[in-house]
Order: C-alpha cells, then sequence, then structure tokens
C-alpha cells in the first residue's frame, strides 16, 4: 500500500525526472542548493536545508545585509517595538555552513541552471529555491509610482518605507486623517491593512486622540474581520471607519504632492495617506519565466516545483500555494516543506505527501491579540484544514484571552526570527 | 541561541524505535516527522528552544508531551491556540512528534 501510493503520487507530480537528475548528482561530491532570497521563506529554507541534510552546499543570494520584517512592522508604527527589533541580519547563516551573498541577481537560467549576479558571481545549482517576494502593480492607481511612493508610502516592503510612514504619523498634528488603501486580492498578508489601522490608531489615540482612521478597500470583505470590528468597537469606538469597494471604496487614483487619495466619487484629503497597491511575483520571477498571466508563479502544490522550469522551486509570497494565505509563517512553512522535498530529490528519495500549517497573529492594541490558524494536507487541487482543527480566534473570548494571545503574538515573533535568522 | 546538534544517526534510532507500530504512511517516513516537527519550530523556537514567552518544548519528556497534546486536542486543557492545532494531527502523528522533540533534546 505504502509503496503504491508514493508511486501514485511521483507519477501525479511528474517528479520523475528530478530523481534521474538526483541520480546523476550523486556522482559530485555535495549537491548544490541556491536559494534566492532572504526573508521569510528563502532565510528558512537555506537553514532547513541544512537540518535536514547537512551535506548539501547551500548558498543563499541576498541583496540587502539587514532585512526588516513586514510582519511586527504594523508593531513599530503603533509604537510597541522600536525598528531595530523588526531588522535582523545573515551572521548565523556562516556558523551553519551556509554561504551568503549580498548581491543583486542579475539573471536566472534554469537550463543551464546558473544564477548570475550583478556583482559577476555565476552560481550553479543543481536545485534551485525562488523566494523574492512581491512587486506591485504600479499601474493600477493612477498617478500612484515608485517616485509617488517617496512621498506617500506603501511600506508594504518592510525597511525605508516603514520608517517613512511611522515619521509621517509622527509629523502629523493632531486632528488629521489617516488613509489607508487596502489592495484586492490576493496579496501579501491578508489581515495586514487592518492590522496597520489598529495600530495607528493604537499611536493616535494615545498621543493625537482626535485623529481618524479611514481605510480604503479594494474588497467587499477582508481577513479576521468579526474580530477586528469587534476589537475596534470596543478600543478606538468611532476612530477607525472601513469603507468596502461597494461603498465607494476602491482607491483608483492617488495626487501624492497633496497627499489626496481618489475614489469613483469621492477625493479624500489625508494628513497621511498609506497606499497599498495591487500586487503580483516580485520581478525576479518574472524575468526567469516562472510567472503565468496571473503574475504569480504556479507550482506542483506537492513539492513545490515551478510547472514552467523543473529544478527551480518558488516558495513564499510569489508561489501560487493554493489554499495558503501570504504570510511569513506560510513562507517559513512552505520553506521547510521545500526544504524537505529537495534534500530528498537530492539524495534520491522520494518525497513524502506534505502536511504544514499557518498560523497568524493580529495586534489589535498592545493587550489585544487575535490569531488564525491551520492545519493543511494536501487536496487534489489546493491545501486545505484538517477537518475539525484550526480556526479563528472564538468571537467575544475576553480581556484574559485576548491579552494572552497578544503575548503569544510577541512570544511568536521573537521564536520565527530565531527560527529564520537566529 | 543554543542549537543542540541533531545527528541523524541518532534520529534514525530514535525514529525506528517510535514508528514500529502500524502509523500512517505520513508519519512513517522519517523525513516527514522531521517536517511534523519542523512545523511546532515557528512558534516554541528551532528544535523547541524558546527566545520569548511561549513555552519552550526542550525539557519535555515524549510522554508528557504526548499526553499534553492529546489533552489539547480533546479539550480537556484549555488553550488559546494549542486546542485548535492539536485537532490537525492524529494520535500516532503525536506520539511521534513527542517522541521525536524529546529524543532530540536528549529527554
Amino acid at each position: 500500500m505504502f509503496y503504491i501510493s508514493r508511486r501514485g503520487f511521483l507519477q501525479g507530480t511528474g517528479a520523475v525526472s528530478a530523481l534521474t537528475l538526483a541520480g546523476c548528482v550523486t556522482t559530485q561530491s555535495k549537491a548544490r542548493v541556491v536559494v534566492v532570497g532572504g526573508g521569510f521563506g528563502g532565510a528558512t529554507a537555506a537553514k532547513y536545508i541544512k537540518w535536514f541534510d547537512p551535506s548539501v552546499d547551500v548558498t543563499l543570494v541576498e541583496m540587502k545585509t539587514q532585512y526588516t520584517t513586514c510582519p511586527f512592522s504594523n508593531a513599530y508604527l503603533g509604537g510597541l517595538v522600536k525598528f531595530d527589533d523588526i531588522t535582523h541580519g545573515y551572521g548565523a547563516m556562516g556558523k551553519r555552513g551556509i554561504k551568503v551573498v549580498n548581491d543583486m541577481v542579475t539573471g536566472v537560467d534554469p537550463v543551464k541552471k546558473v544564477v548570475t549576479t550583478k556583482g559577476g558571481q555565476n552560481l550553479s545549482y543543481d536545485r534551485l529555491i525562488m523566494s523574492p517576494g512581491i512587486d506591485f502593480r504600479w499601474e493600477t492607481i493612477e498617478g500612484y509610482d515608485e517616485a509617488a511612493a517617496e512621498l506617500v508610502p506603501h511600506a508594504w516592503k518592510a525597511g525605508p518605507q516603514t520608517a517613512m510612514l511611522r515619521k509621517q504619523l509622527e509629523a502629523m498634528e493632531d486632528g488629521g486623517l489617516v488613509v489607508i488603501a487596502s489592495p484586492p486580492n490576493p496579496f501579501r498578508c491578508p489581515p495586514g491593512p487592518y492590522e496597520r489601522a489598529s495600530m495607528i490608531a493604537n499611536y493616535l489615540k494615545a498621543h493625537k486622540p482626535r485623529s481618524k482612521v479611514l481605510v480604503l478597500d479594494a474588497k467587499d470583505k477582508f481577513s479576521k474581520q468579526g474580530l477586528f470590528m469587534e476589537g475596534w468597537k470596543i478600543h478606538y469606538g468611532d476612530m477607525i471607519e472601513w469603507v468596502p469597494a461597494a461603498k465607494d471604496g476602491k482607491v483608483l487614483g492617488v495626487d501624492a504632492k497633496t497627499r489626496t487619495v481618489k475614489t469613483d466619487f469621492t477625493e479624500h484629503k489625508a494628513a497621511v495617506a498609506n497606499v497599498i497597491p495591487a500586487q503580483k511575483a516580485n520581478m525576479l520571477a518574472a524575468n526567469a519565466g516562472l510567472t503565468d498571466k496571473s503574475g504569480w508563479c504556479p507550482i506542483n502544490l506537492a513539492t513545490f516545483e515551478s510547472k514552467l522550469h523543473p529544478g527551480v522551486h518558488v516558495i513564499g509570497d510569489a508561489a501560487i500555494a493554493s489554499g495558503m494565505p501570504k504570510s511569513g509563517n506560510a513562507a517559513n512553512t512552505q520553506a521547510k516543506v521545500c526544504a524537505a522535498v529537495v534534500t530528498d530529490l537530492l539524495a534520491g528519495r522520494t518525497p513524502g505527501l506534505p502536511k504544514t500549517t499557518n498560523t497568524c497573529y493580529s495586534l489589535i492594541t498592545g493587550d489585544h491579540g487575535i490569531s488564525v490558524t491551520a492545519v493543511y494536507e494536501l487536496g487534489a487541487d489546493k491545501y486545505g484544514g484538517v477537518k475539525g482543527s484550526g480556526g479563528l480566534t472564538p468571537a467575544n473570548a475576553g480581556r484574559e484571552f485576548w491579552k494572552q494571545e497578544s503575548r503569544n503574538a510577541r512570544g511568536w515573533y521573537a521564536n520565527i526570527a530565531e527560527d529564520i535568522w537566529g | 541561541m543554543s542549537v543542540k546538534p541533531l545527528t541523524v544517526g541518532a534520529f534514525l534510532l530514535a525514529a525506528g524505535v517510535a514508528l514500529a507500530g502500524a502509523l500512517p504512511a505520513k508519519a512513517a517516513d522519517m523525513a516527514d516527522v522531521r517536517l511534523l516537527v519542523s512545523n511546532c519550530f515557528n512558534c516554541h523556537g528551532t528544535n523547541g528552544v524558546s527566545a520569548g514567552v511561549i513555552d519552550g518544548l526542550d525539557e519535555l519528556s515524549a510522554p508528557r508531551m504526548s499526553k499534553a497534546l492529546k489533552q489539547f486536542k480533546s479539550g480537556e486543557k484549555a488553550a488559546t491556540i494549542m486546542n485548535r492545532i492539536a485537532k490537525g494531527y492524529s494520535d500516532a502523528e503525536i506520539d511521534a512528534i513527542a517522541k521525536y522533540i524529546a529524543t532530540a533534546n536528549g529527554n
């Protein structure tokens, strides 16, 4: 039974060629894996390749020497943590025997199996793991482009953009209007814009209590909606207003110089505007020919191997991991699946069927946390939760429960950061 | 952080002992047990060594961890989130996970 099911799995996934490849690789001294992207997906993959099989030669390519995380960047905006707390380096990679190349990737040749960098490196691989993250569809909001984002931040790739948004909030006068434009699906971190509204309100309530947060949404519903609205009512009253697409919430244009955010029928003059545009896989994935017409990367769900280029695996926000959200935690757990698969394939073993998880905390105040979690098994065409497991924080859970969840949110961040960069 | 060295040999031995029973195919495979276990680490720390306020797993014996997880699963033990997560695993998977983490940490 066991072997029959495994063979069925193999035939279903097209991994036979990969095994043939692995047979050739064994003639080399060491199998080589290159990982592109040092965020939640890539840095986890590099570490866990070594965890699953220390004999594999692993090279991590990441442009930045310091990585600022999107998770907990809202807590930074809300004044709960410092910028340094959400910024991590790659010092620990070396002691695990992982080679770190801080350079920009300029090309991926999936046929010759080489990654080239701006600094002139040619990195050959037996298997490539791409975790490049997202880029924005700048063309979807009139007047909003990379130059405009220097005045009106998106802060949806953490770093200088996050710091800019915080500075603008600090400079704003009491009584000002903060506008957040929330993007259409699919996008990085589904509860993120609503946690951001919460954390900005957390800051404003303490320092500028006459101010208001207006969330203009390209959607009519959102992640953890009931829990957010429950918390907003308790802690912020009328300070946060959410406008769904059906009620003229969809942002169509921005005048960055005057911080005017435009919908079909209304022009909102903001004191601080935070415009999060529609998204797609990072251009590194597109340039490597890994994206389809959706702008994202189609993958074999069991192996995270690209459907377009064998030998290349795509994980994290860039991948179409049907059934799983685009979250930092999902990128971490996908990286673990991918690391297990890749080390199996390189050693000539047949990978098992993955079972994995996602846990996602959001903070409404420093003492009010909420969560959603899932234990996934792979179905016919998507990941699905094991029956009876997972789900949301219960409604009306109460202050003790919310406080414990806020503590766990901080504990989660400390441990996942350590699990990735530590 | 302190990472205890995890040798493949030790795990094969531990898993061989732990998994000799009638487990489902998924948990019977060594790599799959390690994949299940690695999913504990995003909240509890790599190898169960916690850097934050969430309980570490590195000082628990296998029977104690198995018992706690099964109590979370049944609802006998209250939790904010582990009850939701534990319901996603079979008792055999829980036993394999507990055995693996305890053995890795020398418990």
